[in-house]
């Protein structure tokens, strides 16, 4: 295949060309640069980074740790509040979080590298091997988890900690969830995500059934029915979709597939990509999609947002990452209608929006990309069946501040929940949340009624 | 353009900036080095008794400490006086003063304690066209094993004798340095000046252990398996070489004497320090060893630069301008009062002055205010102990400032006197001294 061919196909690129474009985005730190780096830190009182991290991190701390030449130390400190700490340190939009509150921000607009620490810190750990955990004394109690996501791994490692047996229902072929599947492939290299599911699993008493599908598999009320409580880590397993002319044609595909195509492929240049791309949405997907067309050989990507850039949810920094990759993000421009030739994809007529009294409108105005193929990226939404009567809302299951849903002995996080931001970091926090919450559901439960002076 | 020029003890230098005696000083190639580069001065690696030379050990003969990205804060080490042959030595000396003779250029010497030792080597040091010689009386490690180096600086008698040699058989100008391994300063210092001592410097390098080998269980630097205590220099030592410094300059019994200074100098700021509190000019080692010779510009340009945006126009209008404000804790006037004040713009809300305070000090900065993040100062309870300007990483961003005589301090409730009101005479002190009728 010719680097220029039109249509979708693979193989645009030389072999080497694929392994530099997939490669770690940003390579871990050596010891040296971890020192400089870990100097920066101020080892602030109350530290802003430590509240702005969902998983409350000491990140003071372990960065303390780090620049006293304690590694290990550092990666405990991360690993106690996270044990996906070596994925959040690869995939968290730090920007927004932790390294936002910085107050280094404040002092020479350039914050302390924390993400980049967290992950020199636990990728010596896990390197290693080195477990900071082991498995409590056994309760008796058996815990049924669906999704073998970051919200469902964390819970099942906590109550592991506590002493309860996990069992994880998991319908696909490799546990991870979005950190198997849905990660862009140059920020989860050598086949990180399997690498700390294996490591989180080394605590023992955690058992994973993949192919098992909720709804057609079993229904909630068959696992309340079976275990001592359930957590449902289910995410969010539907896609937005256009509702629009020419949606059905060739080249029109859901970037979620995309990228997990991508991820799961064992040579890149096997997966097909378009000479002319267009991703449509604003969020991170958008910005995964887009980048990975670019590097796999695409000539042309553009990210059409129907809003401004202040209201895209993609960080600045993967806004900027995909400008540096050479994609086009094009704002205030709405879908109207695919045009196709032949039954495939030949291009996208959009149409200019504004915002007029705080609603989004079409001004009229319409234009046409060419494109022969068109990733859709306008968000996932909640799908799942066999949860009986749990109550939701907008779409989401609620959830109270302890991960509770409305039925009993039922409990819920990620980003299938109506609470934080759907990020692997908040799913994490979630499920090692509900964990506690149900080890104290046991512990009140196993307490007599009434007690005896 | 401020006038650098030194004169010390009549010896004369384009600036105040001399190498110290120690491995950058060790020979012509390095000393010649160091004049292209700019140096004022040198003073030449110690020289011993003429016979077999010293040796060195043949490991490491530095340790370290470093603080942010590895700087390097302290530096130790166990070398010993010149290992080379003296005749070279002095035929090297003689050459390079020949070549710079607008460079000071002054000799170390560190013989045993006979008279016949001083008497020899002093003519031969002499003879090389050196502008003076310094007495080493301050290593701290080897030498003063055999009744050398500090050995000798920590009897004032002795020392008093050796200069006394000295003056007797040379008509080169004598700087006697001292070591800070001694319980007060003031005491050689004062035996230097009974024996004619031209000039004293220091401080000589204080006995150290810089870090242990956890591994081997042993002193760093480790040689063989064991290590021995060494000598510590570099920016760490600067703070007590500075208040020995001024110890000298402000005692009654030293007042006036030349002091060269010596301790981790190594930006011009530090040299001014030096010389306002009593130094005519200064040695530095460390900083050379660390940066290489070239940093002696920056000294130059930084202390030129500086003089000339306060007017100062030559080391004269600076030197000892500091001593007359160094006084003795119980001199210090009681009915001042400062606060700290925290400039909310510049604050970056770390919270250290915070935590500093609340955890170890006086419990007088907020953490919170209204729910926010917040530190401001409660004057209620502020003491003015400066800690919280310490901690800050943000320059200026906590300053003390001093509350006007007739305001209210609101910890004590008391009006600030306008009046000076020592220890001396203070009410709680048994010893006050009752005024005069």
């Amino acid at each position: 295949m010719h680097r220029l061919g039109s249509g979708i196909a693979g193989g645009r690129l030389a072999p080497a060309e694929y392994e530099q474009n997939f490669s770690d985005l940003h390579p871990r730190f050596d010891k040296h640069e971890a020192l400089v780096a870990s100097d920066r830190c101020y080892f602030c009182h109350d530290a802003p980074c430590m509240t702005a991290c969902p998983t409350e991190i000491d990140i003071p701390l372990f960065i303390r740790q780090i620049s006293t030449a304690n590694p290990l130390g550092a990666a405990r400190t991360i690993f106690s509040q996270n044990i996906l700490g070596g994925m959040c340190a690869r995939v968290c939009p730090t920007e927004t979080l932790c390294e936002q509150a910085c107050v280094r921000n404040t002092a020479e607009d350039r914050p302390v590298d924390i993400g980049r620490l967290q992950r020199y810190a636990t990728d010596i750990a896990m390197e290693q091997n080195r477990q900071f955990f082991h498995r409590g004394a056994a309760t008796g109690k058996t815990i049924a988890i669906i999704g073998a996501g970051p919200a469902g791994l964390a819970c099942a490692h906590r109550l592991a900690m506590h002493g309860h047996t996990a069992v994880i229902f998991d319908a696909r072929e490799k546990a991870g969830g979005l950190n198997e599947y849905g990660i862009a492939t140059y920020k989860a290299t050598d086949d990180f995500a399997q690498k700390e599911v294996d490591y989180l699993l080394a605590i023992g008493g955690i058992e994973i059934r993949n192919g098992q599908a909720l709804g057609r598999d079993f229904s909630l009320q068959d696992l309340t029915a079976d275990y001592d409580a359930v957590f449902l880590g289910i995410g969010l397993a539907g896609v937005n979709g256009l509702g629009l002319e020419g949606e059905e044609l060739s080249g029109v595909n859901d970037a979620v597939d995309f990228i997990a195509f991508l991820r799961q492929a064992d040579n890149k240049a096997d997966v097909p990509i378009g000479r002319r791309v267009v991703v449509l949405g604003g969020g991170m997907t958008a910005i995964d999609a887009a980048v990975q067309a670019k590097l796999l050989g695409a000539e042309e990507v553009t990210i059409c947002y129907r809003r401004g850039k202040e209201h895209m949810n993609a960080s600045e920094f993967e806004q900027d990452l995909a400008a540096s990759k050479g994609v086009t993000i094009r704002h205030w421009l709405a879908p109207k209608r695919i045009l196709g030739k032949d039954g495939a994809v030949a291009g996208i007529e959009l149409e200019y929006t504004a915002l007029r009294d705080g609603h989004l409108v079409g001004t009229g105005e319409t234009g046409v990309i060419a494109a022969d193929q068109i990733f859709k990226a306008i968000g996932q939404s909640f799908k799942a069946s066999g949860l009986g009567a749990l109550a939701m809302e907008k779409g989401r299951i609620v959830v109270d501040d302890h991960c509770r849903t409305s039925m009993e002995r039922v409990y819920a996080g990620g980003d299938c929940v109506n609470r934080g931001e759907d990020l692997t970091v908040s799913a994490v926090a979630h499920g090692r949340d509900a964990a506690e919450a149900i080890h104290s559901a046991f512990a009140v439960a196993g307490q007599p009624a009434v007690a005896v002076a | 353009m401020a006038d650098l020029r030194n004169n010390f003890v009549g010896i004369k230098s384009p600036n105040p900036f001399w190498l110290a005696s120690a491995p950058p000083t060790d020979k012509a190639y390095n000393v010649e080095r160091a004049f292209k580069a700019g140096w004022g001065g040198v003073v030449w690696k110690t020289l011993g008794s003429e016979g077999p030379p010293v040796v060195n050990v043949n490991g490491p003969r530095y340790g370290a400490i470093w603080g942010a990205d590895r700087r390097l804060l302290g530096l130790n080490n166990i070398e010993l006086i010149t290992d080379r042959p003296l005749q070279i030595n002095l035929q090297e000396m003689k050459q390079v003063k020949m070549n710079w003779p607008d460079r000071a250029l002054i000799a170390s010497i560190m013989v045993p304690c006979v008279e016949e030792e001083w008497k020899a080597i002093l003519p031969l040091v002499e003879e090389t066209g050196a502008d003076g010689i310094e007495l080493n009386f301050g290593c701290p490690h080897g030498m003063s094993e055999r009744g050398m180096g500090s050995a000798v600086g920590q009897v004032p008698e002795y020392i008093e004798m050796v200069v006394r040699w000295c003056k007797q058989y040379t008509r080169m100008p004598v700087i006697t340095k001292l070591t800070p391994n001694i319980t007060d300063i003031r005491n050689p210092a004062r035996a230097a000046k009974r024996g004619g001592t031209d000039a004293v410097s220091l401080i000589n390098t204080i006995n150290s252990i810089v870090s242990v080998d956890l591994d081997n269980f042993a002193p760093v630097p480790t040689v063989g398996g064991k290590g021995s205590h060494g000598g510590y220099c570099g920016p760490a030592v600067k703070p007590i070489a500075l208040n020995m410094v001024s110890e000298i300059a402000r005692d009654p019994e030293t007042y006036g004497l030349p002091i060269s200074g010596i301790g981790g100098v190594t930006t011009w700021r530090d040299a001014a320090e030096f010389l306002v509190l009593g130094a005519g000019n200064v040695q530095v080692c460390t900083a050379a060893m660390t940066y290489g010779f070239k940093i002696v510009q920056e000294m130059i340009s930084g202390l030129s630069d500086w003089m000339d945006e306060k007017g100062h126009r030559s080391l004269d209008d600076i030197t000892g301008r500091a001593v007359p404000n160094v006084t003795d804790w119980k001199y210090l006037n009681l009915n001042y009062v400062a606060k700290a004040h925290i400039d909310q713009d510049a604050c970056i809300k770390c919270g250290r002055c915070h935590i500093a305070c609340e955890d170890t000090s006086h419990q007088a900065i907020t953490s919170m205010v209204n729910g926010v993040r917040h530190f401001e100062v409660m004057e209620d309870e502020c003491v003015g102990c400066n800690l919280c300007v310490n901690v800050c990483p943000v320059e200026n961003c906590i300053t003390m400032v001093g509350l006007e005589p007739g305001t209210l301090d609101q910890r004590t409730g008391k009006m600030v006197e306008p009046t000076y009101a020592n220890w001396t005479t203070h009410p709680n002190n048994p010893m006050a001294q009752v005024a005069a009728e």
